[in-house]
């Protein structure tokens, strides 16, 4: 019997189980459908396979021990964003644009800089490679959700001079209320652009 | 079974990014031009997380969320633009936007 089963102490710095095929699964589905994003004719398409790359990286968040975000990505990406996508597609595409090129006149100079960009990329991880760790640290299971709310919103501290809790500031939390400022600029530069006459 | 490491994740974010690029600089519709742009800030989302499960702390995770809430920002303008150009030039074709150009 598997000494680290029998005993759940040992278990702790154990390295989960088929994490390689996890990956690589994901991985695959990632890219496989991010291509199909880039080549499929028909928008509505594009959209499907852009749905199940997104869901596949909330996978792979969820594989580093991102639960959170990876919520966030299903919730507002594939949830709000692409309706937003589809809907807007659903408005504005026309039969016309099916039949006719995909492609602009300039495609090959396109892949040729995104070629040359991959291989920037993949020669900068490969000089790279010995500054990385050659594995990842075990981090204690379970969620960090609360750490990441208390440095957006700032946490009530309880001390003895005030023992009703004193609000704090968290580290995020000027920057998370510039970022509902943006929020409500693209809330109305969407409408006064959508709108017939203002 | 080689471990997997951060280096895993950069290589799988690359290519999602270079996807991306691929998708901007050679499409004609715009709303794949956008969907490619959602595809390049996935990328850089996961790269932001890989880092910050590789540190062990989680700047990178509170990074990636501003970062999805520029992209939803940045959806919601882009197809109004989108929407208001449709209906007066009745075309969504990038190399027929050109009143700009000269």
């Amino acid at each position: 019997m598997n000494p680290a089963l029998a005993n759940p102490a040992m278990n702790v710095g154990a390295a989960p189980v088929g994490t390689p095929y996890f990956f690589y699964g994901l991985a695959a589905a990632a890219v496989i459908s991010g291509l199909l994003v880039i080549t499929r004719r028909n928008a509505v398409h594009s959209a499907l396979a852009l749905i199940v790359t997104l869901l596949s990286v909330a996978g792979l968040y969820l594989m580093l021990y991102a639960p959170f975000v990876a919520g966030v990505q299903i919730i507002v990406y594939a949830g709000g964003i692409m309706v937003l996508f589809l809907f807007v597609i659903m408005l504005v595409s026309i039969d016309r644009t099916v039949k006719e090129r995909q492609f602009n006149r300039i495609w090959p100079v396109g892949l040729l800089a995104s070629c040359a960009l991959l291989a920037l990329f993949l020669s900068a991880f490969s000089k790279g490679k010995s500054w990385l760790p050659d594995r990842l640290t075990q981090l204690p299971e379970g969620s960090n959700t609360q750490q990441i709310a208390t440095s957006l919103y700032g946490e009530m501290v309880r001390t003895v001079q005030s023992p009703k809790g004193q609000y704090v500031i968290g580290q995020y939390t000027f920057a998370f209320e510039i970022a509902s400022l943006l929020l409500l600029v693209a809330i109305l530069g969407a409408v006064i652009m959508t709108k017939k006459k203002i | 079974m080689v471990p997997i490491t951060t280096l895993h994740y950069l290589v799988v974010a690359a290519a999602l990014f270079v996807l991306g690029t691929i998708g901007v600089l050679t499409r004609r519709n715009v709303v794949i031009v956008l969907m490619s742009i959602e595809l390049i800030l996935n990328a850089v989302n996961l790269n932001l997380v890989a880092f910050s499960r590789m540190w062990g702390n989680l700047h990178g995770q509170v990074f990636s969320i501003f970062i999805v809430v520029d992209a939803a920002a940045e959806a919601a303008v882009g197809l109004g633009i989108l929407i208001a150009f449709f209906r007066n030039k009745e075309t969504i074709n990038v190399d027929e936007i050109d009143l700009l150009k000269w």
